[in-house]
């Protein structure tokens, strides 16, 4: 029986390929006994669906790391656009 | 003629600097995003005439830009083993026990009462970013294109020079990092 790490990482990649049948029925046999990994399946999914459905919240949350365009790069871009317009 | 789009002049005011934030989630790089925002409305300049307008100008901009981007990596990506920095293991190894369990105390995932009553709040996709922003810059990229984009693994492993095996290993560690930073540091979920 494979054990939860095991289990998480065979229950990510059934987000990206299928299983073959004996994977998931041992995925199956393990949520039996693991309440742990089941929420671990429900809340990646549920994270999946979020960014997919909402993407525009993710991209407008500002962070540390990227608020605006810097004042030189705005410069740069302006001018590019001016030049092209041309 | 372009119907519904506004004067290109007013695009950098009105766009410039969500753009930027756009590309900085899929790129994390603060120059290459300036490029990719700058090339998006170089583009679009070029495609105006072809708006068909059937979505806003702001998710057509970014339609383009998304195109920029992957663009951009399958230029720029080369071919380099993926390190065992960019795959966390300390934090990995921290997870289990030595029999690979869940340390049920600590690291098991716990209830999350009504998680769809946090998509509303800004508060949520602010942490939601900021964990985003503790991924390892690559892993980030291929969570970016596979779970924002709905990129199939195919192509993401073509674009970013990857193989198959090592794309499914970065992305359980993005959805095992990001899920576990969510609940330690947006308390609205578990309670």
């Amino acid at each position: 029986m494979p054990n939860c790490d095991k289990v998480t990482a065979l229950v990510s990649a059934s987000l990206d390929h299928s299983l073959p049948l004996h994977k998931r029925l041992a995925v199956r046999l393990h949520f039996l006994i693991c309440v742990w990994c089941q929420r671990y399946l429900t809340q990646v999914r549920f994270l999946r669906e979020a960014v997919r459905e909402h993407p525009e919240r993710l991209e407008s949350a500002e962070s540390p790391s990227s608020t605006a365009l810097s004042p030189g790069a705005r410069e740069r871009i302006g001018q590019a656009l001016r030049d092209d317009r041309r | 003629m372009a119907g519904n789009l506004s004067d290109p002049q007013t695009w950098l005011e009105q766009h410039g600097d969500y753009l930027y934030r756009c590309a900085m989630l899929r790129v994390r790089d603060a120059t290459v995003a300036e490029e990719m925002v700058q090339e998006t409305f170089l583009a679009a300049l070029q495609a105006k005439d072809r708006f068909a307008g059937q979505s806003s100008e702001r998710s057509w901009l970014v339609g383009i830009m998304k195109h920029k981007v992957v663009d951009h990596f399958r230029k720029s990506v080369r071919e380099q083993p993926v390190s065992d920095v960019e795959l966390m293991n300390d934090e990995f190894t921290g997870l289990f026990d030595k029999d690979g369990h869940w340390k049920i105390e600590t690291t098991g995932p716990k209830e999350w009462m009504d998680p769809s009553s946090a998509l509303d709040k800004a508060q949520f996709w602010q942490v939601l970013r900021r964990c985003l922003d503790g991924l390892p810059p690559r892993t980030s990229r291929v969570f970016a294109l596979r779970e924002i984009d709905d990129m199939p693994s195919e192509e993401i492993c073509a674009a970013m020079k990857l193989t198959k095996s090592n794309l499914w290993v970065m992305l359980h560690r993005a959805r095992t990092h990001l899920r576990s930073c969510l609940e330690q540091n947006y308390q609205g979920l578990t309670t």
